[in-house]
């Protein structure tokens, strides 16, 4: 243990360069799989959150709009077809909850949610609609009722989150997996850089190396410092990059967006847990694996 | 101790065997010179028994185990019963003698203890006991042999192995790295030399067992260099 330790130690200083080189590939790779794991729990956050708040809203026709659905121009849906409405709503299994919204209700909110702005007389009471608010059991299953309601008569239009939303989370994902996708080469590139090292190091220090496979020092011997060497260099990046994703979340989330954009759910330090913690499996892994294969080849008995 | 049973070795990519059909045994104890000219096979048959690689077909044997088939893993164990002599010392530059000698028995993980009283025995046996201290570029090239002679020698294995170790010495520096070999050899180790000296070979007149190509050509109990049987 004292001379693995020893030449551990000569090793790193001997490669001292190289070893940086690692470390900081290490770093900037390991950040951003680190940073991409905490960003997948954000948009899952947001995603439980917003997805969980949806309805499925049903307006129902109005006098004053002449637009689309299955209306009667110029008429307002009449009891019987609200009635039946909210039987067939009521009825459906997907269905969780539903509430009536009348247009004085609606207008109410509208003006409450901008009365700090201009937009807030830009509707009049007349313009509001009455409409379905539908809760549903899985916020993801939308489809089934939107189809079933959508014909029936006194309906004006369906609006759905969904369409809006999808597609926003489409874009998070994507970007959050191309980030995750990004690191993954960087970090192959550590892997290599790792696994040179260590063939740079088997043939500076080949003599002695021939030495002790002569004398019968066993692979482990051997390898052992090599392993140990690849091991601290991703460990000091790991503990880089866990900083700076610490820093990260603290500084870009807890002192900013969080006081900024309030209405969301921020992730906190038991994501950043997570990340962390996979940042140094994955530093671990991505060493010793290069580490291994390189050795076995180069150290052959 | 050695034995060789219908060994051949054939390097990838060549068609002529380096060894062909070889059939030795060594008893322990035994002193063998292994001569024949340069590319008769004596390297290789040296690497053999260290298992650097294996036969093509045959057996071997060394010192109770069968080489031909031991798992890798199990290689390093087999190394700890031979030593080995090189015509390149192979000595670490940056090392004194002492840390040189002492390095074969750290990297086996002997204790600290016992490094401390063997390496002294061990130059005081090859007479390199005043220079413990001396790195080897400060030594001539028959001390820097002895240096390396102690390291084959320290951990007491069974089988010295020893490949043209008088080859980049003048006559006098050879013999007495010869009569270090031959008192090693009193101590019950097996000592197999490979060489081209064939003055030595002459005046020791051991058993001598002479390559050619590949193949025994001469297995002779007081042997000389030259003659055939």
């Amino acid at each position: 243990m004292r001379h693995a330790l020893s030449e551990t130690w000569s090793g790193l200083r001997r490669n001292a360069g190289i070893t940086l080189a690692v470390i900081m590939t290490m770093w900037v790779s390991l950040s951003l799989f680190g940073a991409g794991i905490i960003a997948a729990q954000q948009v899952n956050l947001l995603k439980d959150e917003w997805y969980d708040k949806i309805e499925v809203t049903v307006y129902l026709c109005t006098a004053k709009l002449q637009t689309g659905g299955n209306c009667d121009p110029g008429q307002d849906a009449t009891q019987e077809q609200k009635d039946r409405l909210q039987a067939a709503i009521t009825k459906n299994p997907e269905v969780e909850a539903v509430y009536y919204e009348t247009k004085a209700e609606a207008y109410a909110q509208f003006q409450d949610l901008f009365k700090d702005s201009p937009i807030k007389d830009s509707l009049t009471l007349d313009e509001m609609q009455d409409s379905f608010r539908v809760k549903l059991v899985d916020p993801q299953q939308y489809a089934g009722l939107a189809s079933q309601v959508s014909l029936m008569p006194g309906v004006q239009k369906i609006q759905d989150l969904h369409q809006i939303l999808d597609p926003v989370f489409k874009w998070l994902g994507a970007l959050q997996w191309g980030t995750i996708a990004l690191s993954v080469l960087l970090l192959l590139a550590a892997a290599l850089q790792i696994g040179t090292t260590i063939r740079m190091a088997t043939f500076t220090r080949g003599r002695e190396i021939g030495i002790m496979r002569l004398v019968g020092a066993s692979n482990f011997y051997i390898m052992g410092p090599f392993l140990l060497e690849s091991l601290i260099a991703a460990l000091i990046g790991a503990v880089c990059a866990a900083g700076t994703l610490v820093f990260g979340v603290w500084f870009i989330i807890m002192r900013n967006a969080q006081h900024t954009l309030e209405a969301f759910r921020w992730v906190g330090w038991p994501e950043t847990l997570i990340s962390v913690a996979s940042v140094f499996v994955v530093a671990i892994v991505l060493s010793i694996i290069p580490t291994i294969i390189s050795a076995r080849r180069y150290l052959r008995v | 101790m050695i034995k060789f049973e219908e060994v051949s070795r054939i390097y990838d990519g060549q068609t002529r065997a380096a060894l062909a059909n070889v059939n030795i045994e060594i008893d322990k104890g035994e002193f063998v010179f292994l001569v024949g000219g340069s590319g008769s096979g004596k390297s290789t048959l040296l690497k053999l028994v260290l298992r650097e690689f294996r036969p093509t077909t045959g057996r071997i044997y060394v010192a109770g185990k069968d080489v031909a088939t031991l798992p890798e893993r199990k290689i390093p164990a087999l190394r700890r019963e031979i030593g080995m002599v090189s015509q390149d010392f192979r000595l670490l530059p940056g090392k004194t003698v002492f840390e040189n000698v002492a390095f074969a028995l750290q990297v086996i993980g002997k204790p600290r203890s016992l490094i401390r009283k063997v390496v002294p025995d061990t130059l005081e046996l090859v007479g390199l006991g005043d220079k413990a201290d001396r790195r080897p570029d400060e030594l001539s090239g028959g001390e820097q042999q002895r240096v390396a002679i102690a390291r084959a020698f320290v951990n007491h294995p069974k089988i010295l192995l020893a490949d043209e170790p008088t080859g980049n010495l003048d006559p006098d520096t050879s013999v007495g790295i010869m009569r270090l070999l031959d008192r090693i050899n009193r101590s019950e180790t097996t000592v197999v030399m490979a060489t081209h000296d064939w003055a030595m070979v002459d005046q020791m007149r051991k058993r001598v067992v002479e390559l050619d190509t590949g193949h025994v050509v001469r297995d002779q109990a007081r042997g000389i260099y030259g003659a055939r049987a």
